[in-house]
């Protein structure tokens, strides 16, 4: 019994000293689905926190441990792992994760247990009434999205457009941003028409939208199956532009679309052409130190949106810890606290996306910076300024 | 809306109804002979569109490894069978339909992957590689329940479509595809444009009608075939065995199911979960035709289309909802219109 108590001790006095010896470095938790329906987006993610990582892995001295979970693409999963990374791994920050409703999960627990959080999906979670929000959201808006090309629509003189769109949640988001943009003057939006992802045939609803007479077409699918209103509108005749969220940004859709795609004009984050971005972009000098290191690590080129995301939370984080390291040690609940405060205090953090300044009041902190419009010319996606 | 919009939407629902035709025929051809209401037929025609679009891109189909397993599984049930009944001797003969002949397509792709086909080719290896498929579901699935009650039936066949929609996931990947044009043609009929597409559908669904019709009034299998629908028992005691009637109607099933697949993949960009929805419109048309008429389940199917078409055009966000409705109308008409015939079954 004696011996049990002094091993136990001693193992005590073993994992206390690993920790003290350990107290000086950040832990930051990242989860991601890495199976299930969203892994083919989750898969981009990972890749893009793999470059984070290989780009710059401590701060003033301060080691940075990353711990990477899986959620299986289960919002219930991102929540037990964000419970466990806060409790068993001490982490000091998480990121995370694929889909929307995991990243809402992921960012209740946050503000629950008080650790700060950086989603890199829509969120949607109410901001609390009492103090500030635990968490933050990189991705542009659904309603900027629309926003930037309706504007490029009135800017090419585009008085009318039509619109065709999904069935679902994504459709209704496109159609009330550009409702909300032709409020300010953008184009007037001609019809309201509606497919989904498993439908035969678009002639219907193309029809209708022709006989509205409109200058162009917004198109409000995603994906592959976005493409089926291009090729049935340019059947019909129709003669005007194309334009889209970056939604259609997708390989499938590239190839489904062929010659009826070509010219479709979508809003896109800027580390998608950052080759093609002046010198003089926000975005190009750490665009292209991103595009390096994702080569290096990952073998492959960064073609996505996703894995921008990703290394963009990680800046984000970086430029916190140094200002929050002034005052608090990794570990203790002040730490937490000066992350947050630092994430909302730190000014104009240029990303690979776009130019963060975040505020207490939303969980969003980009503006239309973050948002370059791009041009499909014999199946690549060239930059417009 | 004029008339030159309501002849496109015409048109166009024409073309969808005509794909309808096809697969109602099978749902009503498959329930009369064996009474199951065989919900995985739009499936079968999905997965025929993605297996055509994988020839099609060089790749493996995933087909051949699901046929490969589906034909082990289901000769092995069948020697189990055979070896339990006392019926060794036949064992060679099972080991052929069961084993040899569905996996001979599958060899014929695995052979050839890599290399382009020419087109006519790519399309008999599809058609070969997806026959099988609904005779050895059959086998592996329903043939253990044959006399079980048309509830039960329906209930195994819907749990069958959701284990098919998830093999499709794994053996064909969540993407879209589109293939080829079939015909590089159009024409104008009364100054509406036509493409070559909506005429080969309709003519196909047209031929396809033509040749059950004479199968089933000119040839023997056709009137045996058809005796198992009208009286299962009767039938067999005439000489016909019900299995092998099964079996036939299968195939049959699948052999539309597979022509429609081939005619939907280049109009209309098909995914592993796209049949279903498919074969739910279809299966309204059969409704019409009361699950036992021919041409009225033909007539039915191209109404689905056109009302689809046209609701569509009314109010898209609706069109599904609009034609699902007319489900009420029909089987309230189907109910008191027609007389009650006695039932032969045993429920």
């Amino acid at each position: 019994m004696r011996r049990l108590a002094l091993g136990l001790a001693a193992f005590a006095g073993l994992s206390f000293g690993a920790t003290a010896a350990g107290a000086q470095d950040i832990t930051v938790g990242f989860v991601t689905s890495l199976s299930g329906p969203a892994s083919s987006i989750g898969l981009n993610y990972e890749k893009g926190i793999n470059a984070a990582y290989a780009y710059q892995a401590e701060v003033d001295g301060h080691k940075i441990n990353l711990v990477k979970l899986d959620d299986g693409s289960d919002p219930s999963a991102a929540t037990q792992n964000a419970r466990k990374l806060v409790q068993q791994n001490h982490v000091d920050l998480m990121i995370g994760t694929s889909s929307a409703p995991g990243t809402n999960a992921m960012l209740t627990v946050a503000n629950e247990l008080k650790v700060p959080f950086i989603g890199v999906s829509p969120v949607n979670v109410p901001i609390p009434a009492t103090g500030h929000p635990w968490g933050i959201a990189v991705p542009q808006t659904p309603n900027l999205m629309v926003k930037v090309i309706a504007d490029r629509m009135k800017r090419e003189g585009i008085k009318t457009t039509g619109f065709i769109g999904f069935t679902d949640s994504w459709g209704d988001l496109v159609y009330n941003g550009a409702k909300a943009a032709e409020k300010d003057g953008d184009p007037q939006v001609t019809s309201n028409e509606r497919y989904s992802r498993t439908d035969t045939s678009v002639t219907a609803q193309a029809l209708k939208v022709m006989a509205t007479k409109p200058d162009a077409l917004l198109d409000g699918g995603s994906a592959t199956q976005a493409a089926l209103p291009l090729l049935e509108m340019r059947k019909l005749g129709f003669k005007g532009n194309f334009y889209g969220t970056p939604a259609l940004l997708n390989r499938d859709f590239v190839r489904i679309g062929g010659k009826a795609a070509e010219g479709v004009q979508v809003s896109a984050g800027p580390v998608i052409v950052t080759s093609q971005l002046p010198d003089s972009h926000f975005s190009k000098k750490i665009g292209t130190t991103f595009h390096e290191v994702f080569k290096k690590v990952n073998n492959a080129e960064a073609d996505d949106g996703f894995s921008g995301y990703s290394f963009d939370g990680w800046l984000i984080f970086l430029n916190a810890a140094k200002v929050a390291l002034k005052t608090a040690k990794p570990g203790t609940p002040e730490f937490h606290e000066a992350l947050m405060q630092a994430i909302y205090s730190n000014k104009d953090v240029a990303g690979v996306h776009a130019v963060y300044n975040f505020t207490p009041k939303s969980y969003y902190g980009v503006d239309a910076r973050s948002l370059v419009v791009v041009k499909l010319v014999d199946g690549k996606w060239v930059y417009q300024p | 809306m004029n008339s030159q919009i309501a002849a496109i939407l015409t048109m166009d629902g024409v073309a969808t109804g005509a794909i309808y035709v096809l697969i109602a025929l099978g749902f009503v051809l498959i329930f009369a002979v064996t009474r199951i209401i065989f919900v995985p037929f739009g499936d079968i025609t999905a997965f025929t569109a993605l297996t055509l679009a994988d020839l099609e891109a060089k790749r493996l189909p995933g087909t051949a490894s699901m046929i490969a397993a589906l034909a082990l599984v289901a000769a092995l049930m069948e020697v189990v069978a055979l070896l339990r009944s006392g019926g060794a001797s036949r064992i060679p003969r099972a080991l052929l339909y069961y084993l040899a002949l569905p996996l001979v397509p599958a060899a014929v792709v695995w052979a050839t992957a890599g290399v382009m086909l020419p087109a006519p080719l790519r399309i008999a290896l599809t058609l070969m590689l997806i026959l099988p498929l609904a005779p050895l579901l059959d086998r592996i699935v329903f043939r253990p329940i044959a006399d079980a009650s048309v509830l039960l039936l329906l209930i195994v066949s819907v749990a069958l479509h959701f284990a098919l929609v998830g093999m499709g996931l794994l053996f064909f990947g969540p993407e879209g595809v589109r293939t080829q044009s079939l015909v590089d043609f159009s024409t104008d009929i009364a100054g509406t444009p036509v493409s070559g597409e909506t005429l080969l559908i309709v003519g196909s669904a047209a031929f396809f009608s033509f040749l059950l019709y004479l199968f089933f009034n000119f040839t023997l299998t056709g009137k045996a075939l058809h005796a198992t629908a009208m009286n299962r028992t009767g039938a067999r005691l005439m000489g016909i065995r019900p299995q092998r009637s099964g079996t036939i109607a299968f195939l049959l099933g699948s052999l539309l199911a597979a022509v429609s697949g081939i005619l939907i993949a280049p109009v209309n960009t098909i995914f592993y979960d796209s049949g279903f929805l498919i074969g739910l419109k279809a299966f309204v048309g059969a409704i019409i035709g009361g699950l036992v008429s021919f041409p009225v389940t033909a007539i039915g199917s191209v109404f689905v289309g056109i009302l689809e078409s046209f609701a569509a055009f009314q109010s898209s966000p609706f069109k599904e909802v609009i034609v699902f409705s007319i489900l009420i109308p029909v089987l309230l008409w189907r109910s008191y219109s027609f007389v009650q015939t006695e039932e032969e079954d045993e429920e």
